[in-house]
C-alpha cells in the first residue's frame, strides 16, 4: 500500500504572497513608529546608491527637428525617478526592481481591424527605421515634468505596415504581463496588464513615436524597454511602457488609469493647465529637479501649434 | 542621580536629539543634492511620514505604559506630542512655500496684497481638495494641542477640560491617515499599514473604557481599583 506522506509545510500553511507584503508593509510602518522611539535612521535608500550609469549600447541616431532646444534632464534623474508600477508604484522602485529584467527575445502581436495581423519579432519592427533623436518635454499627470532625450521613430511607420482598415478608429496597446519578471503585478494595484489608447489621428501623428533609446543609447528597463510609445502633448501615463500587442479597435477603449479612477483620469489625457486634477492645480509644474511648482504648464505641454488641430470641435475640459 | 534627574538630564535630551535625526538627515540630503530627481517629493513625503510615526508614538506611550508598568514613559509624550507638530509643520510649510507661493512665482517684495494672494490660494486648496481638507484639519488640532500643551496652560485650563481638549489628539490621528490614504494614487497599502497601527491604538482606548464602564456597573472592591488606574487613560 502506498502511503503518501504529506509535504513538510501544507499549502495552507504557506503565506500566499500578498499576505506576505502586506505583513511586510504593517511590519514597515511599525518598523517605522518604532524607529522613531528609537530615534534609528531613516531607511530611506539613497537614490545615489542604485543610479546605474549609461550603459554603451549605443544606437545610430539622426537628430530630429521636432526636438525642443530646452536643455535635457540628466540620465541618473530620467533613470532613476520612474512612474512604472510593473516594477513597484514608488518612483525609486523601477531602478531597482528592473535591474535583472530582460527584455530579449520580444515580440509584438498586432490583432484588430487591421490587414496585417500577427506576431513581430523587435527586429522586424525595427527594419528599415531609421531612428531619430527626439528630445520631448514630458509633463507627469502628477505635476512634476522632464525633458528627456528619447530615440525613436513615428509610430505611423508600424501603424502602416500593420495596414489598418477603415474600421480601425483607435489603437489600443499592452504592455506585458508576467509577474515572475515584473513583481509589481503581483499586487492588484491595477488591473493588469496595462492597456492605453489613442485615437487613429493621434497615432498617425508625426510627434507620437515609439521610444527604443535614450540619450543615444538602448532604453533602460526602467524607462519601458524594449519598446515604448511617447505621446509628448499628454500626460505620461499615455506613453504606455514594453509593449507587447498593439490592436485596431473601432470603439475608445477604458485605459488602465481611467479604469483604476475615471473621475481623475480620462482617454485623451492631453496637457492642460486649465483642468484641475480633482486633487491638485495642473496650472504650474516643477520642472525637475527643481523644488518648486514654479513653471506655467501650457496646454498640450507646449505642442499645441502641431496638435491642437486635431481636438476642433471638441470640449477642451473633455480632453484631460 | 536620581531617578528624576536621569529622565531629565540625560533620556529626555537624548530623545529629543533623536527625534531631530530624521529632520537633519533630509536637511543633509537636500544640502548634499543627494534626493534624487524630485528632492520636494522626497521632503514632502518623509516629513508626512515623520508626522505620522511621531502621532503613532504619542498614542503609543499609554498603551505601552499600562503593559509595561513603566509609568516614567509619560514624561515623554508631551515632547514627542510636540515633534509631531513640527513634522506635520514642516510638511505643511513645504506645501504653502514650494507649491504655493511658487506657483504665484515668488512675488518680491512680500506684500500685504502677496500675503493675502497666498492666503486666498491655500484656503482655496483647503476648500476645493477633501485630502487637503482632512491634512489640514489634522495640522490645525495638532496647532491647538501643541498651542495648549505648556504646563501654565493645563493649569489654566483645568485638567478636565485639557484632557478632554487634547483627546482630540484621536481625531488629528485618524485626519493623518485619511490624508495620507486619500493622496496615493492607486497603491493603498502603506496608508492601510499606518491605518492599522492607529486603529490599533484607539481600539486599546475603546477596550480600556469599555472595561471601566462595565467596572463602574460592579460594585466595592473591583471599581476601586480600575477608575483609580485608569483616570489618565488619555
Amino acid at each position: 500500500m502506498l502511503i503518501k506522506r504529506p509535504a513538510d509545510i501544507p499549502s495552507s500553511e504557506i503565506t500566499d504572497e500578498m499576505v506576505y507584503l502586506s505583513r511586510r508593509r504593517f511590519i514597515q510602518a511599525v518598523a517605522g513608529t518604532a524607529l522613531a522611539t528609537a530615534g534609528a535612521l531613516v531607511s530611506e535608500t539613497d537614490v545615489h546608491a542604485q543610479q546605474p550609469a549609461p550603459h554603451g549600447r549605443k544606437l545610430a541616431t539622426r537628430p530630429s527637428p521636432l526636438s525642443t532646444t530646452e536643455a535635457p534632464n540628466s540620465w541618473s534623474h530620467i533613470t532613476t525617478y520612474n512612474n512604472f508600477y510593473e516594477f513597484g508604484t514608488s518612483l525609486h522602485e523601477p531602478a531597482a526592481n528592473a535591474r535583472d529584467f530582460k527584455p530579449e527575445p520580444w515580440t509584438i502581436t498586432v490583432e484588430g481591424e487591421c490587414a496585417r495581423k500577427g506576431t513581430l519579432n523587435l527586429e522586424d519592427v525595427l527594419k528599415g527605421e531609421t531612428l531619430e533623436d527626439r528630445i520631448y518635454r514630458h509633463r507627469c499627470v502628477e505635476g512634476w515634468s522632464m525633458v528627456i532625450p528619447w530615440v525613436g521613430f513615428p509610430l505611423s511607420r508600424l501603424v502602416k505596415k500593420c495596414e489598418p482598415t477603415s474600421r480601425a478608429n483607435f489603437v489600443t496597446m499592452t504592455t506585458l504581463y508576467d509577474p515572475m519578471r515584473m513583481p509589481g503585478q503581483r499586487a492588484p494595484v491595477l488591473a493588469w496588464p496595462y492597456v492605453e489608447g489613442l485615437r487613429m489621428d493621434e497615432a498617425m501623428h508625426p510627434l507620437t513615436i515609439l521610444a527604443v533609446g535614450l540619450y543615444g543609447e538602448v532604453l533602460p528597463n526602467q524607462n519601458g524597454a524594449p519598446l515604448r510609445l511617447v505621446v509628448p502633448w499628454k500626460y505620461g501615463f499615455k506613453s504606455i511602457k514594453s509593449i507587447v500587442k498593439i490592436a485596431f479597435v473601432d470603439k475608445e477603449p477604458i485605459n488602465s488609469w481611467k479604469r483604476a479612477a475615471s473621475n481623475e483620469y480620462g482617454f485623451y489625457a492631453n496637457v492642460n493647465p486649465a483642468v484641475d486634477h480633482p486633487r491638485w492645480s495642473q496650472a504650474t509644474e516643477r520642472r525637475l529637479p527643481s523644488l518648486f511648482k514654479t513653471m506655467k504648464t501650457l496646454p498640450f505641454n507646449g505642442y499645441g501649434d502641431q496638435v491642437a488641430g486635431l481636438y476642433v470641435g471638441m470640449d477642451p475640459k473633455k480632453l484631460y | 542621580m536620581t531617578r528624576n534627574q536621569t529622565i531629565r538630564c540625560v533620556l529626555k535630551p537624548i530623545v529629543f536629539l533623536a527625534a531631530l535625526v530624521p529632520a537633519l538627515l533630509l536637511g543633509r540630503r537636500l544640502v548634499t543634492g543627494s534626493l534624487g530627481a524630485d528632492p520636494l517629493a522626497e521632503i514632502t513625503n518623509g516629513t508626512g511620514l515623520w508626522a505620522l510615526r511621531f502621532l503613532a508614538v504619542t498614542l503609543a506611550i499609554t498603551p505601552l505604559r499600562r503593559l509595561s508598568g513603566w509609568n516614567d514613559l509619560i514624561r515623554f509624550r508631551r515632547m514627542i506630542g510636540l515633534f509631531a507638530f513640527f513634522y506635520s509643520s514642516l510638511h505643511l510649510g513645504v506645501f504653502v512655500i514650494a507649491d504655493r507661493f511658487a506657483s504665484l512665482g515668488f512675488p518680491t517684495p512680500v506684500s500685504w496684497e502677496t500675503i493675502r494672494e497666498l492666503a486666498a490660494s491655500i484656503a482655496t486648496e483647503v476648500y476645493k481638495r477633501p485630502y487637503i481638507a482632512v491634512g489640514f484639519t489634522s495640522w490645525s488640532i495638532m496647532f491647538a494641542l501643541a498651542l495648549t500643551s505648556t504646563t501654565g496652560m493645563i493649569r489654566r485650563l483645568g485638567g478636565r477640560r485639557w484632557q478632554a481638549l487634547h483627546r482630540l489628539v484621536y481625531v488629528g490621528a485618524m485626519a493623518g491617515v485619511v490624508h495620507y490614504w486619500w493622496s496615493v494614487k492607486a497603491d493603498v497599502r502603506d496608508p492601510r499599514a499606518y491605518a492599522v497601527v492607529v486603529t490599533g491604538l484607539l481600539a486599546f482606548r475603546i477596550v480600556v473604557w469599555t472595561h471601566k464602564h462595565a467596572a463602574s456597573h460592579t460594585p466595592a472592591l473591583g471599581r476601586r481599583a480600575i477608575t483609580t488606574e485608569s483616570r489618565d487613560a488619555g
